[in-house]
């Protein structure tokens, strides 16, 4: 077939899940049980490719694992880990529960919130930050935190989170 | 002075744990040596008599919790480590995870070698996807030394763990919606009975145990009953790690007998209030125990002598404020997490705890009327009891104790 690819089908290509992840994907519902128990462990590994979870990829994972487009999507939507749309290449997550807003959680979000020009919840222009504010992070002896990605930064200080910012320009 | 007891927490310091002939050179591993020498029947009497109760929260008593386990077995049954340290103010398992890694695997082995379990999984909060990876490099290494897999130790038992990460969602720490969220589902908790201990995971026998409690089982196995007994208080034996946060000099995570006094962990354990403040009001177990002023801090830290003073222990998460701490602040920031957190099932918890952050919100924005702060206490009346499970009471009760005790703030909101 010499047709052009059509802009549809470069996005599915753009969210396909490649063979390795497909392979670990499988090799992990053999480790439990009963497969279904593979489907968080699931969504982590595909986040941690894409950084959300696309919904092409779920039309995939239900044929990997042999359930329902929809039932993913409902455990998809219970969790609030799992970004349901694209994300910034840095993900800033701050925690705004009791220990962390005793020792100024509040002023550390509106002090990123002014450096990023961005409002909790919200992308920056350049697809580079995004910010959020979550619930507990357990790590409330070393209150305020926020994790960026996977990694947790504590003790923080204004001074501290403009260093941080720095280290990932 | 009080003084600290290491009984789980002496690897804190030391590095790389997670190699089993590091964890063995200090005594690790002698508690399921020990447990091979008994029947799975004496190491539940051993734990029975041990007077362990759980710490994740209820305090319930774990060798009667393995009790309830069916004597004939004709399914699998699996034990489930609740590691998902949801509780805001709670901070201390991942210290064992983290730290001493085998620790917690030697208790989860000779707790499936006692209960006859077929497998065991360590289920982790989501963001400590980097305590995950300790915890699989160390159940890696276990397996290599022959301490998980098949024949462990020669001993003809077959036991493997399988590390699983949540994925943000505090319901999940409550022990049905923890199987749930095994099974690949959304974490919501099911109708009890029947208990976890007769229809758990895969609707399989299933016990749920938090990960202090289960280092508390290699220590035991390790030393005796007995031994275990001698630290803590009467009916509350052991030690307990008190994760101390908010208005303190020193926070932190600090292992004392059970029935410590709050003052002295406050105080000395953790070195006091902040830049020379008072003390204003502590929650003495996590976010869902009920608040204390600072005239009630002298409050010996076990799980009767919490329930006594009207709080509870909890997960022994001490969250202290000061005298510039603003209660109605304390309250709103609290509801809005167990209205984030409600799993939604329940009608009372999804749509009272909303209505109670309504007010709230309107309160401290100015805009309260009279009579408001009774309505809470009416709206948390109603939320009272008529759960699947306790987030919503939690969430009711912890408002309703600010409110009891530091009525006049949330009055002196209203103009």
């Amino acid at each position: 077939m010499s047709t052009l690819p059509s802009p549809h089908i470069t996005d599915e290509s753009k969210y396909q899940l490649k063979q390795e992840i497909m392979t670990k994907i499988k090799e992990l519902a053999l480790r439990f049980p009963k497969k279904n128990s593979a489907l968080i462990p699931a969504l982590h590994i595909i986040q941690d490719e894409f950084g959300w979870v696309p919904p092409e990829t779920v039309t995939q994972l239900a044929e990997i694992l042999q359930t329902h487009s929809n039932k993913i999507y409902g455990v998809l939507t219970f969790y609030t880990m799992f970004n349901k749309k694209p994300v910034g290449k840095y993900h800033i997550q701050v925690c705004r529960n009791l220990s962390c807003s005793l020792l100024g959680a509040k002023h550390i979000i509106e002090h990123l919130s002014e450096k990023l020009g961005i409002e909790p919840g919200e992308n920056t222009e350049d697809d580079r930050f995004t910010l959020s504010q979550v619930e507990c992070l357990g790590s409330c002896g070393t209150a305020p935190v926020m994790m960026i990605n996977d990694k947790y930064y504590e003790n923080l200080t204004t001074e501290k989170v403009d260093n941080i910012l720095e280290s990932l320009q | 002075m009080i003084e600290e007891k290491k009984a789980l927490t002496r690897h804190i310091d030391v590095a790389d744990m997670e190699q089993v002939k590091n964890y063995i050179s200090d005594g690790g591993y002698e508690g399921l040596k020990n447990a091979f020498e008994k029947t799975p029947a004496e190491i539940v009497a051993e734990v029975k008599k041990s007077f362990l109760r759980g710490r994740g929260g209820a305090g319930f008593p774990t060798g009667f919790k393995w009790g309830f386990l069916p004597k004939e077995k004709t399914k699998p049954f699996y034990l489930i480590c609740n590691g998902d340290e949801g509780e805001p103010g709670t901070f201390k398992d991942r210290e064992i995870m983290e730290h001493d890694p085998l620790l917690l695997i030697e208790g989860m082995t000779i707790a499936g070698y006692a209960l006859r379990a077929d497998m065991g999984f360590i289920y982790i909060r989501g963001e400590f996807k980097w305590i995950a990876e300790i915890l699989e490099r160390a159940i890696e290494n276990a397996r290599k030394a022959n301490l998980l897999g098949k024949n462990i130790m020669g001993k003809g038992f077959d036991y493997d763990i399988q590390v699983m990460r949540g994925a943000g969602a505090y319901i999940c720490g409550e022990e049905t919606a923890l199987i749930e969220s095994v099974e690949g589902k959304r974490g919501q908790p099911r109708l009890k009975p029947p208990f976890p201990a007769v229809v758990g995971l895969y609707d399989c026998p299933t016990i749920v145990n938090n990960v202090e409690t289960l280092a508390c089982i290699t220590f035991i196995l390790q030393h005796d009953a007995e031994t275990f007994k001698l630290m803590g208080a009467f009916q509350s034996a052991g030690t307990k790690l008190y994760g101390i946060s908010g208005h303190v000099n020193k926070p932190g995570v600090y292992e004392y007998p059970l029935g410590t006094n709050l003052k002295d962990l406050i105080f000395y354990a953790a070195g006091g209030i902040k830049d020379g403040k008072k003390l204003k009001a502590v929650i003495p177990g996590g976010l869902s125990a009920t608040i204390l002023n600072a005239d009630e801090i002298n409050l010996d830290m076990d799980f009767d002598s919490c329930v006594k003073a009207n709080t509870m222990l909890g997960s022994g998460g001490i969250i202290v404020m000061d005298e510039d701490t603003s209660i109605p602040e304390v309250a709103l920031t609290a509801i809005n997490f167990y209205i984030h957190e409600s799993c939604g099932q329940c009608t009372p918890c999804r749509e009272g705890l909303a209505k109670i952050q309504q007010i709230l919100k309107n309160l401290i924005n100015g805009k309260g009327k009279t009579g408001d702060v009774d309505l809470i206490l009416k709206l948390t009346k109603s939320i009272n009891g008529s759960t699947l499970c306790p987030l919503g009471e939690a969430g009711a009760a912890a408002i309703e104790a600010m409110i009891n005790k530091f009525r006049e703030e949330f009055e002196l909101l209203i103009k």
